[in-house]
């Protein structure tokens, strides 16, 4: 796997931060030859698992930090973000489209993360907190969030 | 994120540019909802044309924006909508939530 695909960020809980991650991610998504919609997508995707990794893993804390992993594994883009946090059950988050839940103003970051790529996997890590790992097609692509 | 603020005729515009995001567009946005709506306007156009990324914490601000405007009797309707933007919007299914025009003469003229 070519090196120049891979890297690794540990950020501190701030939510600005966020941007740095994305600063990494866009020049590496570039360089993968991936196509400007998609690039917006895993963008969006990213920047809402680094959102919840902050605010819902690490509660904001600053001395907790949310690592990011990218590599590319055979035809995939692969994305793992980690907290520090206490861990995470996904089936315990009510959907967001159901009629009374969807004028509220909170509780979509993973369908956007769903949406925007091809597999999303949750897994605690070696200290209680979550892996969310995001992956998606290098071929072919998703370009149009709404086919999605 | 920029927001400017001016009136054409009784309506309020709020123009957007740049990200509406987790930390920093969404609570401009908010702000920016706010002062309008304390300042007793009741019909409010945002113009989406030069926002360029919106997260879930941003589609947050949009809908209590929206919520809010109804609850005081006001109301908040979307123009110039980028396709991402739209398709966010399609996603989330607010997009039959919000009124909106793709153009501001047609969301002006949607209040007489």
């Amino acid at each position: 796997m070519p090196e120049e695909y891979r890297f690794h960020l540990a950020i501190g809980s701030r939510f600005e931060n966020i941007e740095l991650v994305q600063v990494v991610l866009r020049d590496c998504l570039e360089r993968l030859g991936m196509e400007a919609d998609a690039r917006h997508w895993v963008d969006l995707a990213v920047r809402e698992a680094l959102a919840n990794a902050i605010k819902h893993g690490n509660a904001q804390n600053p001395s907790k930090q949310v690592h990011v992993d990218l590599a590319v594994e055979g035809e995939e883009l692969v994305i793992r973000v980690e907290d520090e946090g206490a861990g995470f059950d996904p089936s315990q988050v009510p959907d967001p489209l159901a009629p009374r839940r969807r004028l509220l103003p909170n509780g979509r970051g993973i369908l956007f993360m769903e949406k925007f790529m091809d597999e999303i996997q949750y897994g605690a890590g070696p200290g209680g907190g979550t892996i969310v790992t995001l992956r998606k097609r290098l071929t072919g692509a998703k370009a149009d969030a709404s086919q999605a | 994120m920029d927001v400017s603020k001016r009136q054409v005729g009784d309506v309020t515009i709020l123009d957007l540019k740049g990200k509406i995001t987790i930390g920093s567009g969404d609570v401009q946005l908010r702000n920016a909802v706010q002062e309008v709506m304390n300042s007793g306007a009741t019909k409010v156009l945002i113009n989406m044309h030069n926002v360029s990324t919106i997260d879930s914490s941003g589609i947050g601000e949009l809908v209590s924006a929206y919520t809010t405007a109804t609850n005081r009797g006001a109301k908040l309707k979307l123009i110039n909508l980028p396709a991402k933007v739209t398709d966010i919007l399609t996603i989330t299914q607010l997009i039959t939530v919000f009124d909106v025009y793709d153009s501001e003469d047609e969301g002006v003229r949607s209040f007489a």
